[in-house]
């Protein structure tokens, strides 16, 4: 059935009540039946809920084949904690037709890939997938297809019982001996474990591992010792170099900067740039540097921001820290600064991945966001983004909270260059649908802006501004004049991994590539 | 023209093709690797051809790894090679002749 973003959907996939997406705000007012988890009653006192391995605790927790696993990724590339599991539950317990339902995936997972292939780990569910796992997994190696959903779309698939996690790890900073567990004062800080609560909430069984055993009790915890079953201590639960960079540097790209300045210009042309005015940002070049431009305009204007929101890193604490703006409130950490700023700083709090971006639950902070400023690896002429397969169609990305924020900010901007070495950002028809074009409403490249057709009202902030913009067409046929217009790709019938938009309709499905040969 | 020595241009850089020439076996041999294979590998595999049929070259084993070249930099890469093989790179490469 093709869908509202004009993609051919299987019929097959849409059983059990799944439907295609039909556009923004659809499941708007409708009820989630929310699903318990089966949990186990720790009524005697216990000293301690440390087991001596990672195979003791699965045991304790009854693990066995054919069962789902989650984990988070605030490890980001230094994480040891899924590959030390998965191997002990598949070598040294020897579980196969296991699934993983993690909050997201990086290279740092490569050597799952080889499980996929042996067929011990049947089922993926993430938000990103990259390296030899996203290889694997485009070659069509997974026997059902894998699932990605957004950071938002996540907790409310787990919450609706669509996604039963029978048990979850959660990789600690430091923790307790009974599992109270925080994402600082250890040696492996991360900050935030947002990702890590809904996933502690909801699962049968939650497992903490940690380096880190700090003394009773472990306050204020991320994750409470009342969702814990057992505790693990290891060496190391990740490297901290690639767990945190030293400090996000704002780029000194001059093309990154002047697109930066121009997102700057265009925020600052809206109404909705006004005191307490709401903002979130990407790490990447520009869109970070956009920090940077907009503090300027808040000078200028003599406003403060009301609040930020997202995975937060350095400049946005720094802000915070000259008291431009009120709160900061964040699910992931990526520099040092704000691994060390977040519930030290005053006002920079800790939020859940629900309480961030889920559609599905009563008011996540996305619905309130003024702004938000995302990078793309391709946009199209209908405004829609791709983050997650590269244009050869294999996967090597991720949703994370792109289409949330998308859909809930009043204003989505998004910034990247017009071409990518020999590669159009901006196409024709991108290779995969992850935000939907009717979330999306300026596009800022290096060569032009453009507004989606749908936002009259925001064409007329930019003309009064004399902010000059183009149609998105000829910022296509620019890049295509660079490049050269690219062929289609040809893709088998199989679909390796499907792609749920926010609300659990079906967005886009990626299938098996054809790959040319000379 | 005719493919006198083995002869290369080119590097690995992004943006850039490196391209190898060799004597050939009386037709052209291509065997082309690209980062962007699946969007734009016919239409490098075109572009290499066109050039070594404008050159005048027949015979050649030609090898190509590219790396997201835009079209003109294909073009001036196997024009490089083919020049070098036959020794006409130092002098006489013709000018608004068969290099345009």
């Amino acid at each position: 059935m093709i869908n509202k973003v004009g993609r051919d959907i299987p019929d097959y996939l849409l059983k059990n009540g799944k439907e295609v997406y039909q556009g923004k705000n659809y499941m708007d007012g409708k009820y989630i039946q929310k699903a318990a988890p089966k949990t186990r009653r720790y009524e005697k006192p216990q000293e301690s809920k440390i087991a001596e391995s990672i195979v003791k605790a699965l045991k304790d927790c009854g693990a066995k084949s054919g069962m789902t696993f989650s984990f988070h990724h605030h490890l980001r590339d230094g994480d040891f904690v899924v590959n030390m599991v998965m191997k002990a539950a598949i070598e040294e317990l020897g579980l196969d037709n296991l699934t993983i339902a993690a909050t997201s995936l990086g290279s740092a997972h490569d050597p799952i890939a080889d499980y996929i292939e042996q067929g011990k780990v049947v089922g993926i569910q993430t938000s990103g997938i990259r390296g030899r796992m996203g290889e694997v997994v485009s070659a069509g190696k997974l026997p059902t297809p894998a699932i990605i959903r957004s950071h938002g779309g996540r907790p409310r698939a787990i919450e609706g019982g669509e996604v039963h996690i029978d048990i979850a790890f959660i990789a600690a900073p430091t923790s307790d001996c009974v599992g109270n567990c925080r994402g600082i004062g250890g040696k492996s800080n991360c900050g935030s474990l947002g990702y890590a609560m809904s996933d502690a909430k909801y699962a049968d069984h939650v497992v903490v591992i940690t380096d880190c055993l700090v003394d009773f009790p472990n306050m204020p915890a991320s994750v409470e010792a009342i969702d814990v079953d057992a505790v693990v201590v290891v060496d190391s639960i990740g490297n901290p170099k690639k767990i945190a960079s030293a400090a996000a540097r704002i780029s000194q790209n001059p093309r990154d900067l002047m697109m930066a300045e121009n997102v700057a210009k265009v925020i600052a042309s809206t109404p909705y740039f006004k005191e307490g005015f709401s903002f979130q940002t990407g790490v990447g070049g520009p869109s970070l540097a956009a920090n940077l431009f907009l503090e300027k305009y808040m000078d200028e204007r003599n406003i403060k921001m009301g609040w930020a929101i997202g995975g937060i890193c350095g400049p946005m604490v720094e802000l915070l820290k000259k008291g431009k703006v009120g709160k900061v409130i964040d699910v992931q950490d990526f520099d040092l600064d704000a691994v060390n700023s977040i519930n030290q700083t005053p006002n920079h709090f800790e939020m859940s991945a629900s309480q961030y971006a889920n559609p599905a639950n009563k008011g996540a902070f996305v619905n309130k966001l003024d702004f938000v400023v995302l990078a793309a690896l391709e946009i199209d002429t209908g405004f829609n983004v791709n983050v997650l397969t590269g244009s050869d169609g294999v996967l090597r990305g991720a949703p994370g909270g792109h289409p949330d924020t998308a859909a809930g900010s009043k204003c989505c901007i998004i910034v990247t260059p017009l071409v990518r070495g020999r590669m159009a950002t901006v196409c024709e028809h991108v290779v995969t649908v992850t935000t939907p074009g009717d979330c999306v409403d300026v596009l800022v490249t290096d060569y032009g802006i453009a507004v989606n057709p749908l936002r009259p009202d925001l064409i007329k902030c930019l003309d009064d501004a004399g902010i000059k913009h183009v149609t998105i067409e000829e910022l296509k046929e620019k890049a295509y004049s660079l490049v050269g217009r690219p062929d289609d790709l040809e893709w088998e019938d199989k679909v390796v991994a499907v792609l749920e938009a926010r609300d659990g309709t079906i967005l886009d499905v990626v299938r098996k590539i054809k790959p040319y040969h000379v | 023209m005719e493919i006198l020595k083995p002869a290369m241009a080119g590097t690995l850089e992004s943006s850039d093709a490196q391209v190898t020439v060799e004597p050939g076996n009386g037709k052209i041999e291509l065997s082309l690797e690209s980062s962007v294979m699946n969007q734009y590998g016919r239409q490098i595999r075109q572009t290499v051809l066109e050039t070594l049929d404008r050159l005048g070259v027949t015979s050649a084993n030609v090898t190509m790894v590219d790396k997201g070249a835009l079209d003109c930099t294909i073009k001036a890469r196997v024009e490089c090679a083919v020049m070098r093989s036959c020794g006409k790179s130092e002098a006489s490469i013709p000018w608004g002749g068969m290099i345009k």
